[in-house]
């Protein structure tokens, strides 16, 4: 589903994915792991399309296509999903058309006709009790002044709308309680489908507690240094990054 | 001579012309106040942008234009063209004024409660002349530009609203402002005057319209006396044709208690300049002043409020937000003065603008004058741009960009609508928003 090869991404001039490679099949769960500023988030942000990310050399196959040609809006209506890390405010723009627009773009990109406004209605209050959200939700400004918990669950309540064919969560699970944890989970777990494709971006062990993932990496330095099974994860959280970094150090020396 | 005020003498052309023909049909009073109009017109000469008011505004073009003579002929605009300006669903008094003349026949009042008086200013000067003479020109005062001075020189017709203590008009009363072709090249005066004594409450809409004239100019003067514990809500509803000139004041004088609401919305207009003042003159007295402009192409619209804290306990809230696109360019100047009497006083302004190109701009200027040492006051002004990370994140969800940035451009400027108390008022203009978008039906589909 999604083959990325020797990625360099560059912010600001600076660079932060420095070779970085991956493959994701459908129906697989990966979980990429790795010390704060090792660019985690830059791979997510590069894979949702984000412009001020500049590839400068590497490739991005999803689906067959090359992924970087692409608008963020066209990646979504392909079914890229990304659950940010810190979701955007956007004051004076209800949650309820945003996830109407969106949804009606995703349907009509699949070839589904648009809902009409009752089945729209009964859609998003199905997907809104697995996402744990009170229904006034729907009314306020998106993400405006929900707190940190209540921003992922929105988060978790877009996915769960829109369906996508690769989820990328950036930390989804930082900050939650243990019942939104939960939360989290279930809407993963709801979504995976061998047609599906989930990437989990995460500094917790505890989440892949009911998360269970195909493949562990660890990414440090704007590569992947290590990829394994559950049980590198649990390792990690015994021991930390330092062991992996310098393995990484002198596997590529 | 300056250049600006080689046109002047046109002007003065046809002040002189209106003063032959009403020098015998009008009263004493008010033919005096007229001369000392034509006179202060004279010695201040059309604003350069050597002045600082006048700064970044420059009036050339209207003065270039000579828009000398003034539109009398009440033709054109039937009842179907008009039908389209009157809001949904909002009973009331409709007043009807074409080419600056009050139209009985398209206008419908409704019943009025007893102590209300809404009738044409022409009539009201004809009528009741001593009712006026101590509002009339009198609230504008000395401080007024030129364009006010030529209004106060000129004016001929629009609305006087008199309300005795107590009355309380509950249904709006909206006054349509049309221009037609008839119209073309000429200036318009209107000239508005409400009183509202004592614990009276009414809402009052000034709507400018054009019906298909070509370039005009629109000098529009508006005086409000708010009495002890009245209440006024007025809304000055701009949408003129791009090619039209607009001058506007409203100038208001507050009570002890009094409240007064102001809405500006500018959608149209090649060159707009609005002036606001509001004097707090007594214990209390709240006033609350919102604005938006929608600027496209080479429209010009500059805004300056101005509030005078004269007395302690007083509230000012300013809330004024503009969008520009093209090449637009806007100009907010809020002055707010708190004089040494107006302790706790409570002002608060803020303007924001959003900038949809690169060649479009925004200046903006508070401009605070504190001489009471207990109040508080607070300002904050912000020029920018749609914001990147809310737009991605739209994308991100499937949402193409130009719809991402009309809806963000639509909720930025429907801050300032949702200001508006009347429903039926506020979602017109809210319809009128979406059709100013690009890409309007997407848009249009989500709401
Ligand atoms: N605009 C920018 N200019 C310069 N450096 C940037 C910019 N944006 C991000 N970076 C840097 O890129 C590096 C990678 O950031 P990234 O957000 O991808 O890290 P991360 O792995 O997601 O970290 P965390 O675990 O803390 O979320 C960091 O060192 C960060 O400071
Ligand atoms: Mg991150």
């Amino acid at each position: 589903m999604l083959s990325i090869k020797n990625l360099h991404a560059s912010v600001d001039g600076k660079p932060i994915l420095k070779g970085l490679s991956l493959e994701v099949k459908a129906g697989e769960v990966h979980a990429i792991m790795g010390p704060n500023g090792s660019g985690k988030s830059t791979l997510a942000n590069v894979l949702a399309g984000r412009e001020n990310y500049v590839v400068t050399q590497g490739e991005v196959i999803y689906r067959g296509k090359n992924l970087l040609a692409s608008a963020p809006e066209e990646r979504a209506r392909e079914g890229v999903f990304l659950a940010f890390q810190y979701p955007v405010e956007i004051p004076g723009v209800s949650n309820i058309y945003m996830l109407k627009a969106a949804l009606n773009a995703v349907r009509k990109a699949r070839g589904e006709s648009e809902l009409d406004a009752l089945d729209f209605i009964a859609l998003v209050k199905e997907r809104m009790k697995l996402a744990e959200i009170p229904e006034e939700f729907l009314y306020r400004s998106v993400n405006e002044g929900f707190s940190g918990g209540e921003k992922k669950r929105n988060e978790i309540l877009q996915m769960a709308l829109l369906e996508p064919r690769l989820a990328i969560l950036d930390e989804t699970d930082s900050g939650l309680d243990i019942d939104a944890l939960q939360v989290v989970a279930r809407g993963v777990n709801a979504l995976r489908s061998p047609e599906r494709a989930i990437v989990l971006v995460t500094h917790y062990q505890r989440l892949l507690n009911y998360i269970v993932p195909d493949y562990v990496h660890v990414l440090a330095s704007g590569r992947i240094v290590k990829s394994g099974d559950r049980t590198l994860a649990q390792e990690l959280d015994r021991q930390g990054y330092g062991w992996v970094a310098q393995e990484g150090a002198a596997a590529s020396a | 001579m300056n250049p600006v005020n080689e046109g002047k003498a046109a002007y003065l052309d046809t002040l002189a012309a209106f003063a032959r023909q009403t020098e015998t049909r009008e009263v004493l009073w008010l033919r005096a106040l007229r001369r000392e109009a034509a006179a202060r017109f004279d010695q201040l000469g059309f604003p350069t942008t050597r002045n600082e008011e006048w700064k970044y505004t420059d009036v050339a073009p209207i003065v270039r234009a000579g828009f000398t003579s003034a539109a009398r002929d009440p033709a054109g605009a039937d009842g179907a063209q008009l039908s389209r300006y009157w809001f949904e669903n909002l009973p009331g008094h409709k007043l009807v004024f074409v080419n600056g003349c009050f139209s009985a026949e398209r206008s419908r009042l409704g019943a009025l409660p007893k102590g209300a008086t809404v009738a044409s200013l022409a009539e009201a000067l004809i009528r009741q002349p001593q009712a006026l003479e101590i509002y009339f020109g009198r609230i504008a005062g000395e401080s007024a530009h030129a364009f006010t001075a030529l209004n106060t020189a000129l004016a001929a017709d629009g609305v006087y609203i008199h309300l005795a203590p107590g009355v309380q008009v509950e249904q709006p009363i909206h006054l349509l402002y049309v221009v037609t072709p008839a119209a073309g090249s000429k200036m318009l005066t209107p000239r508005n005057l409400i009183v509202a004594e004592e614990g009276s409450r009414a809402a009052v809409i000034e709507h400018y319209v054009t019906l298909g004239a070509a370039a005009y100019f629109t000098n529009a003067l508006t005086e409000v006396a708010v009495g002890p514990n009245a209440a006024v809500e007025h809304y000055r509803l701009q949408e003129e044709a791009g090619d039209a000139y607009h001058v506007g004041g409203l100038h208001a004088r507050l009570g002890r208690d009094s409240r007064l609401t102001a809405h500006a919305v500018d959608l149209g207009g090649r060159l707009v300049r609005n002036d606001v003042r509001a004097a707090l003159e007594a214990e209390g007295a709240e006033c609350t002043l919102n604005g938006l402009y929608v600027v496209g192409g080479r429209g010009h619209v500059d805004n300056h409020t101005h509030i005078d804290h004269v007395k302690p306990r007083g509230t000012s809230r300013e809330f004024y937000k503009g969008v520009l696109d093209g090449r637009a360019r806007a100009v907010f100047r809020g002055r707010i003065v708190v004089h040494p009497d107006a302790q706790h006083t409570d002002a608060r302004q803020v303007n924001n603008n959003l900038l949809l190109s690169r060649d479009a701009e925004a200046d903006s200027q508070p401009q605070l004058e504190i001489y009471a040492d207990d109040v508080k006051c607070a300002h904050g002004a912000t020029v920018g741009n749609l914001d990147e990370d809310a737009l991605f994140y739209l994308r991100s969800r499937a949402i193409e960009a130009s719809q991402a940035r009309d809806l963000l451009t639509y909720a930025f400027a429907r801050d300032v609508l949702a200001r508006i108390a009347l429903a039926p008022v506020r979602e017109r203009l809210e319809r009128r928003l979406i059709e100013s978008l690009m890409h309007r039906a997407p848009v249009e589909e989500l709401l």
